[in-house]
């Protein structure tokens, strides 16, 4: 899919007569060991990383330390990426959600393990109405920039603060039931647009 | 096996999904979501969620040298191991990841939890830590059948999953994976049913009891 051994192209940019999708350079890295791609991911993900550490309280030079520590565990943990369950965003949002509060606040992440076989199966029906991850992700963008802002402020400080909704609250001097049901309202919202097949 | 009908909602598994709780709670809500497949997929929607408000973040640069400084640090990886192969005490296990990992040490031969680290609560209830912090406490409770907790209300949060058996209160029957929330708004009486219960139960924040045995518990509660 890329050219192997070629030239090291401009790693901000992905060369424009392949035009390679961040889904496409993450199965790249996970089967090739592709550096290339790896260094297209860093030049997408690595600026929005640190941005998403500075916004949880990291000073420049710890957030560019965890940055380099995240993208080293993309490039360890490629080869499990799957394009069907999740976008190159959502799988890096993760690991960068998970690294951090591990070396930020010292805890571990609880998490279920997907192949548990004490998990909860579920319905089968509800497994065939899921809709490949790739495909939705634009359409959850567009939704999140429709949102009416108050419910767009909150969503952001939900996941980029640190601080569950109860505190979000207590802080910003929003009563209790109107961050609760702008949330709520935005997750609907949401998850219309998750739904809607084109 | 049936799925459960009381669920954290939306906001909970907002901060589960963000990162936002604490060890403690997101241990009683990842244990919940072992038992529900629907809250299992809305973690997953809200996740996309986040990777959708991390490619919005206004990137800010790098400074210079730091690819490389990664990519000289990838020399010297290994070949990514093999995908672990899957442990072999789970099919075994009567509990599900991620609580298993935190009772790795405290189950006997046949998966069930030893008798040894319990602390008497009161006649018919016991409990035993399994994590502390300055944020709060996770512990396991064992109630015998029909043991009626005394009326109390919650200083903090209070999630309590049920694991085996099951309790009552004046907000219905909640049996295996159904989650309670208690919050300082809600004044509960909880009763286990015959067979008795066994709970995760992560308080955040302090427990109070309300009526005369409630002021004794209080100080029981403390200690913890
Ligand atoms: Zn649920």
């Amino acid at each position: 899919m890329f050219p192997l051994n070629g030239p090291m192209q401009d790693q901000h940019t992905p060369a424009a007569d392949m035009n390679p999708s961040l889904e496409d350079l993450l199965v790249a890295v996970g089967r090739e060991r592709n550096r290339q791609a790896f260094g297209v991911l860093f030049g997408h993900f690595a600026p929005r990383l640190k941005t998403y550490l500075r916004r949880l309280g990291c000073d420049s030079g710890a957030a560019e330390e965890l940055v380099q520590e995240v993208m080293l565990l993309v490039w360890r943990r490629a080869e499990t990426y799957d394009p069907i369950h999740a976008s190159a965003g959502t799988w890096v949002f993760t690991i960068a959600r998970n690294k951090r509060i591990d070396v930020l606040r010292r805890e571990q992440r609880p998490e279920i393990d997907p192949d548990d076989p004490a998990l909860v199966p579920e319905p089968e029906e509800a497994a065939d109405r899921r809709i490949e991850a790739k495909e939705s992700s634009g359409r959850l963008r567009a939704a999140l920039k429709d949102l009416p802002p108050e419910q767009a402020e909150l969503l952001r400080m939900a996941y980029f603060e640190d601080k569950p909704h109860s505190v979000i609250s207590a802080e910003h001097g929003i009563p209790l039931g109107t961050v609760k049901s702008r949330l709520r309202l935005a997750m609907e919202r949401l998850r219309r647009s998750l739904k809607d097949v084109g | 096996m049936n799925r459960p009908s009381h669920h954290p909602g939306d906001t909970l598994l907002i901060d589960y999904a963000g990162g936002a709780l604490c060890e403690g709670a997101s241990l009683a809500v990842a244990t919940h979501m072992a038992f529900c497949p629907a809250c299992r997929h809305a973690v997953t929607e809200m996740e996309a969620i986040g990777g959708a408000l991390l490619d919005d973040l206004e990137p800010e640069p790098l400074s210079a040298g730091c690819l490389e400084a990664l990519m000289a640090r990838l020399d010297h990886e290994r070949p990514a191991p093999c995908r672990p192969a899957l442990r072999p005490s789970a099919e075994r296990s009567r509990y599900p990841e991620p609580l298993r990992s935190y009772l790795r040490g405290r189950l006997d031969r046949d998966g069930r939890i030893g008798e040894g680290g319990w602390r008497f609560l009161q006649p018919g209830m016991r409990s035993l830590d399994l994590l502390s912090g300055p944020e709060g406490t996770t512990r396991l409770i064992r109630m015998k059948g029909g043991v009626g907790v005394p009326k109390h209300t919650h200083g903090g949060i209070e999630l309590t999953v049920v694991l085996e058996g099951g309790f009552s209160d004046e907000f219905g029957a909640f049996l295996p994976g159904d989650i309670a929330i208690g919050d300082p708004s809600l004044v509960h009486r909880p009763v286990s049913d015959p067979e008795g219960c066994l709970c995760l139960a992560t308080t955040i924040g302090g427990l109070r009891m309300t009526g005369p045995l409630g002021r004794l518990f209080n100080r029981f509660v403390k200690r913890f």
